[in-house]
């Protein structure tokens, strides 16, 4: 569904991504990691076309996401994605956050939108809380109601950009069952995190970044057991003693 | 301590004073209005992606605003006729000349105010699919006005007091109006003394409900 083949981008002189070839099949889980600056964010939004990219071709559901001519905004609302500073609405309620882009992108009336709305915050463990601000929420309910926010739209897939990285460790969990059980519900989904129980548990496969470029794409168990490259055991060891 | 002092004069002249109130609270309102557009303008423009036309505004701005505010009048006083070729009355140079100049350091507060949203709300509001256009007005705008509020309103206040330079070009306004009873009737200082008062009064209001907005908008 989600295809990246000999992807490069480069800031000016600096090379941030290098020759990045992936695949995403429907109702994959694929977790994206690998040591910040490695340029896995950047891979991530790139597919979204929220980055644009200077080599390579990306495509979702058979849609060029480089294609001059690809209506950007119609392909976005297809794919839901999850930022890892929540980036919720601050002037708007839970329930107008997930209420806005169904109203003016999808063209949905209000009352559809808000039972939408209702439905998902339900579904997030926060039927309580659509009317309050996102200041008035922790990090944790935050990062919930920007999952509800994207789910709204339907999506075909969602990409996460490390959704727990800015959240006390009592949250992550919560934000977690939640992906957890987006992913058995079969959701195509792209995870960047270093969450690595994540990992092991609803993963198909991982990736492993290094420098810009991927070093590794592996079966989670290959991957767990015996990583080929050097760099990737490396992370794994750092990551995982504790 | 006010012996001597003749405070019916304001009572007598109510109806001429009030008519330069009237002439000062329009002006301040249309050039508000005015500048508030026009800033509008110049800041989308200033923060375009079009080189050329965010330099031309940029030069735009910086120039009027090292200008001082009288020398503008003036100049549009004796420009604006000779550009439209026939005579204009002095209150729509004077209003040409406050809404170019306002809009000048409106621009600033708005840009800056636009500025103050973060890059990544955007990115957000585009990854739910909202075309540029919509995430600036469902999404940027409305908290970049509840930054920018205050700042608007207290240039705002500035405005009000800077009408009372019309004086120059002859327009009756508040504190012409009080002057003329006072160099007529030769009683400056009961009129000075209430002028200043009402500005007071008006001012003080004003930033009184600049500092609850403020409160009541912080995000």
């Amino acid at each position: 569904m989600i295809e990246l083949t000999h992807v490069s981008k480069w800031y000016g002189p600096v090379q941030v991504l290098d020759d990045c070839s992936m695949s995403i099949a429907k109702g994959e889980v694929v977790v994206i990691c690998g040591p910040s600056g490695s340029g896995k964010s950047t891979l991530i939004k790139c597919i979204n076309g929220l980055e644009p990219f200077s080599k390579g071709t990306i495509t979702v559901d058979g849609i060029s996401v480089g294609d001059r001519a690809t209506n950007l905004p119609k392909l976005r609302s297809r794919i839901g994605m999850v930022f890892q500073s929540f980036e919720l609405f601050p002037h708007m309620t839970a329930g107008e956050n997930i209420v806005l882009a169904q109203q003016k992108v999808l063209g949905r009336n209000r009352e559809a939108a808000a039972v939408k709305a209702t439905e998902l915050l339900a579904r997030m463990g926060l039927a309580e809380h659509a009317t309050k601000y996102p200041a008035q929420l922790s990090g944790g309910q935050q990062q919930r109601v920007a999952i509800a926010r994207a789910l709204a739209m339907d999506p075909i897939a969602m990409l996460f950009d490390e959704p727990t990285s800015a959240l006390d460790p009592e949250m992550i969990t919560e934000v977690l069952d939640v992906m957890v059980k987006l992913a058995e519900d079969g959701m195509t989904m792209a995870v960047v995190t270093h969450e690595m129980g994540f990992a092991r548990k609803v993963a198909d496969r991982v990736v492993f970044m290094d420098q810009g470029s991927i070093v590794e794409d592996a079966d989670k168990e290959a991957f767990f057991g015996t990583p080929r490259s050097q760099r990737a055991q490396l992370f794994l060891s750092k990551i995982l003693q504790h | 301590m006010f012996a001597g002092f003749d405070f019916g004069i304001l009572w007598l002249n109510a109806p001429f004073l009030w008519n330069g109130m009237l002439l000062t609270l329009q002006l301040t309102l249309l050039a508000v209005g005015g500048g508030l557009l026009l800033g509008i303008v110049l800041a989308i423009a200033r923060l375009s992606s079009i080189k050329s036309l965010a330099w031309l505004v940029e030069a735009y701005v910086n120039f009027l605003r090292s200008m001082p505010l009288i020398l503008v009048i003036f100049w549009f006083y004796t420009l604006v006729p000779k550009l439209i070729g026939r005579p204009v009355s002095g209150f729509y140079s004077v209003l040409i000349a406050f809404v170019m100049f306002e809009a000048a350091y409106y621009s600033e507060i708005i840009r800056a105010g636009i500025s103050s949203v973060r890059r990544n709300q955007i990115a957000a509001a585009m990854a739910l699919g909202l075309t540029n256009l919509q995430s600036m007005r469902y999404v940027v705008l409305p908290q970049a006005v509840r930054n920018m509020i205050p700042v608007l309103l207290t240039q705002s206040i500035i405005m009000l007091q800077d009408t009372s330079l019309v004086y120059v070009v002859g327009l009756r306004d508040f504190l012409t109006s009080a002057d003329i009873v006072a160099s007529r009737d030769n009683r400056p200082t009961e009129l000075y003394l209430f002028v200043a008062i009402v500005f007071l009064v008006i001012c003080f209001s004003a930033s009184r409900l600049v500092n609850r907005l403020r409160r009541r908008y912080a995000l």
